[in-house]
């Protein structure tokens, strides 16, 4: 195979990997692909009330199983005083607070965050009992509750062709205040909630049923009561109901905190317990969201990267996924245009330089430095001292020329010029050294061609460099890299003319 | 101050540039198709010591019968002051360059010597401590790629050929000869001017003047771009320039190819008094400027070279000196422009 054909087959390798890792962490992990995306977090927050009795106390809540739909950020739980764990017990995690003694109103909380994602909200087969215990209804003053809800049974039969349709129409008569049955009913179980009677009947029906218990998420509620949904067994697969409207399926803002089991919260030693419940919505940064989803579930594109290192050490490497940015702008500049510049790479230092001094402050005090040290090295030039020697006295110059200006502006009030101390030295010695080779050889009209050429292509570098969309790309997604790779070793393979030869060669033409 | 017109802004700004496809038509070589095409194809990174290093290219060049101009003597190491001393007191002339210098850097020239001091080709005087200091500038790395520890050889100043006298100013010409695969290509004769300091670069203002192959006569003479038919500083027309030994020029650069190795080659070369033609140095990386100065493209030269078949390839050099002459004369060339 030729080389050429392996760069491009090479490159496409390189562009795809890079590419497809790119679009798995967008579409998978959920990181942002433009900057400044936000995402809403939820923050629910049940609070535990009862009033305690003195002797020993221990309340049991049930915690929200992982809902699909639903992402589970963080948890936190606050209760001074008490001991804490969580419980696993049939299914469900409880969160279990006990203390040896206490008296008077006790408060516990639990906080979590949620973030929602696109999806079905419910997993499909579920361990969930599907037994009907049928309700006793042969009591004799019962005789009319039993006749009313088999009325309701049999005409909501009659109406429906499958358990779906059945629940629904179940749903629509109790909803109804015209419909005789369902006032009966009502009025015979007084203190009975909708869903509760609505459980009552599928029962008589001999359909398996639950409830589930959850909340609607809006923002700024507080002291909500968790809200129930009703959940049918159709044979095959549990169908979710929401009972005032009676239509199938989860309402799209609602989590889900207990489906089917037993009670909520349960309190041994206290008594006028309750629970509530209070909604914020927040928007939290969309990297910071797949950050934290992406780090509970150990994910090794986001364990083994960048992200798992110090905060500190994590700001370094932003500026050094840089470089190689500032590489291409170099590379494209010498291999597309043609520019001459003094020292391959040195205008990716010196642009990294203006990322941390501002460009302007950095343009000044970059020529100031240059000229300065031209200066000093056109001196120590007739010295005639061995070529080491002369580089360490330029470095020691520009050592004392950054210091001067640091505490010279300084004084002066400009406090922006203090970041002088991001240049590289060697790097800046070295440039002296060579541009007064340079003005030697070739005089000073090449010096100025040369440094405005560095200069240039610095200023390129620094600007395509602190664009934000590229900051957000190279941090977030450095996977990227591999395509700048592939892009890179297509762009040495370029056999074309340079911008500058169209000029250069344009005698030929004519 | 006029109004700012863009319009005619853009149309100067085209005008100063030529389409790509007139290039291409042309046979014009850039210099990215220079790199991946010639040097890195036909150039072995392991051969280029041997002309990365002028001491390398001498020692090769004796070896295979070339000549080149006399070494006097080489420092391998930081020479002591008296070494030097005894080296250069008892010559008049002489030439101080670093074996690995690049672009002519870091060369010295001294054509005479009044006592104690030296006199340079333009007349300014150095001091003893001056070339000491040179010696130990070359030595510590100063004009050699990467700024690494360089050698230092001490030459005899090239008796040269009066032809060439007043084409040039201060400088001594010297011929550029691009050889492809052992086939001398394209040539040229660089003259340096009083624009150009006595420097023969082309890119400072010297003159470039395009040599026919076929007769060694100039065809074509450039300076900064521009079309000339006379010499700025002497005022002698190029038109009756004519190289002499011109056949013996291109068969030294032809054996070039064998000595180095190197498929795509620049030879500079420089004509002595006496001795002829002499070798100056070889180059890996021939610079593009050679088409300005013929006004013709080099990449259909180099294309007619590539598509020979191997019998072609292994001729003697005189056979191919006269393939050059005869296939890439300045006349057939025009003829070949006219029929495209």
């Amino acid at each position: 195979m030729s080389p050429r054909a392996q760069v491009y087959i090479l490159a496409a390798l390189l562009a795809l990997m890079g590419a497809g890792l790119t679009i798995y962490k967008n579409q998978e992990l959920g990181f942002p692909l433009l900057p400044g995306e936000y995402r809403t977090v939820w923050t629910i927050e049940a609070k535990v009330r009862f009033t305690a009795e003195g002797g020993p106390v221990k309340a049991s809540l049930t915690l929200p199983r992982a809902q699909r739909n639903m992402e589970v950020l963080g948890e936190t739980f606050s209760s001074s005083g008490y001991g804490f764990n969580i419980v696993r017990d049939d299914n469900e995690y409880r969160a279990v607070w006990s203390r040896r003694s206490a008296t008077g109103n006790q408060s516990l909380f639990y906080q979590l965050d949620v973030h929602q994602t696109p999806g079905a909200p419910l997993e499909q087969p579920l361990e969930l009992s599907t037994e009907v215990e049928t309700p006793f209804l042969g009591a004799r003053e019962q005789e009319a509750v039993r006749q009313a809800i088999y009325s309701l049974v049999g005409s909501a039969r009659e109406r429906s062709a499958d358990t779906k349709t059945f629940t629904g129409q179940l749903l629509t008569a109790l909803n109804d205040p015209r419909n005789q049955d369902r006032n009966l009913i009502f009025g015979y179980y007084k203190d009975r909630t909708l869903v509760d009677v609505a459980l009552l009947v599928l029962a008589a029906a001999d359909i398996p049923a639950h409830r589930i218990r959850g909340l609607y998420l809006e923002d700024d509620r507080r002291r909500l009561d968790p809200e129930d949904l009703l959940e049918v067994y159709d044979g095959r697969r549990w169908v979710v109901f929401e009972p005032n409207t009676g239509n199938p399926g989860v309402p799209k803002n609602f989590f889900i905190w207990q489906r089917g089991g037993k009670s909520l919260l349960d309190v041994e030693g206290g008594r006028n317990s309750r629970v509530t419940f209070s909604v914020i919505s927040n928007d939290v940064p969309a990297r910071d969201v797949a950050m934290l989803s992406t780090s509970n579930e150990k994910e090794a594109l986001v364990d083994f990267s960048i992200y798992s290192l110090p905060i500190e050490q994590q700001s370094i490497f932003k500026l050094i996924l840089l470089v190689p940015v500032g590489a291409l702008v170099v590379v494209l500049l010498r291999v597309f245009v043609g520019l001459r510049t003094s020292g391959t790479f040195m205008p990716v230092l010196l642009a990294i330089a203006f990322i941390e001094t501002r460009l302007f402050t950095g343009l000044a005090i970059f020529v100031l430095i240059l000229v300065l040290g031209l200066w000093v090295r056109f001196y120590l030039s007739r010295l005639n001292l061995l070529l080491v020697a002369r580089i360490a006295a330029v470095v020691v110059t520009v050592v004392i020329l950054m210091g001067a200006i640091s505490v010279v502006s300084y004084k002066l009030g400009i406090e922006q010029a203090l970041t002088v101390t991001f240049f590289p030295m060697i790097i800046l010695a070295w440039t002296i050294e060579r541009m007064s080779i340079v003005w030697e050889e070739d005089g000073p009209y090449e010096v100025v061609v040369q440094a405005g050429g560095s200069l240039l292509v610095a200023v390129l570098a620094w600007w395509v460099m602190t664009n934000r969309f590229v900051e957000h790309w190279t941090f977030n997604f450095p996977e990227l890299l591999l395509v700048l790779l592939g892009f890179i070793l297509i762009v040495g393979n370029y056999t074309g003319y340079r911008l500058g030869e169209l000029m250069r060669f344009r005698q030929l033409v004519r | 101050m006029g109004r700012f017109d863009f319009s005619q802004f853009v149309a100067k700004l085209r005008g100063g540039f030529v389409s790509p496809f007139a290039l291409r038509r042309l046979g014009v070589l850039g210099m990215n198709a220079r790199n991946v095409h010639y040097i890195a194809r036909y150039n072995d990174r392991d051969l280029y010591p041997i002309v990365d290093d002028k001491l390398n290219t001498k020692h090769a060049a004796r070896r295979h019968g070339i000549q080149v101009p006399e070494l006097i003597a080489a420092f391998e190491s930081q020479p002591s002051r008296r070494r030097v001393l005894e080296v250069i007191d008892p010559l008049w002339q002489f030439v101080i360059k670093p074996a690995r210098g690049s672009g002519g850097k870091g060369i010295l020239v001294v054509v005479g010597r009044e006592g104690d001091t030296y006199l340079k080709p333009s007349g300014a005087a150095v001091t003893r401590e001056d070339v000491l200091r040179h010696v130990s500038n070359i030595h510590s790395g100063l004009y050699s790629l990467g700024g690494k520890p360089d050698r230092v050889m001490i030459e005899a100043l090239v008796d040269f050929d009066p032809v060439f006298d007043k084409y040039s100013f201060e400088g001594v010409p010297d011929i550029r000869v691009i050889v492809f695969r052992g086939f001398p290509v394209m040539a040229m004769l660089r003259c340096s001017t009083h624009s150009s300091d006595g420097k023969a670069n082309l890119h400072q203002g010297a003159v470039g003047v395009g040599i026919d192959l076929a007769t060694g006569k100039s065809c074509h003479a450039v300076q900064r771009g521009l079309r000339i038919s006379r010499h700025p500083d002497t005022e002698m027309p190029f038109g009756e320039l004519v190289v002499p030994g011109w056949r013996d020029l291109l068969r030294l650069a032809s054996r070039c190819y064998e000595m180095t190795g190197l498929g795509y080659l620049g030879c500079d070369i420089v004509l002595d008094r006496k001795r002829g033609p002499l070798l100056l140095e070889a180059n890996a990386r021939p610079g593009l400027a050679i088409q300005v100065a013929n006004g013709v493209g080099l990449r259909t030269r180099l294309k007619h070279v590539e598509a020979m078949d191997l019998e072609q390839l292994e001729k003697s050099v005189e056979e191919r000196v006269s393939y050059s002459m005869q296939e890439f004369a300045a006349a057939r060339t025009l003829e070949q422009a006219a029929s495209a």
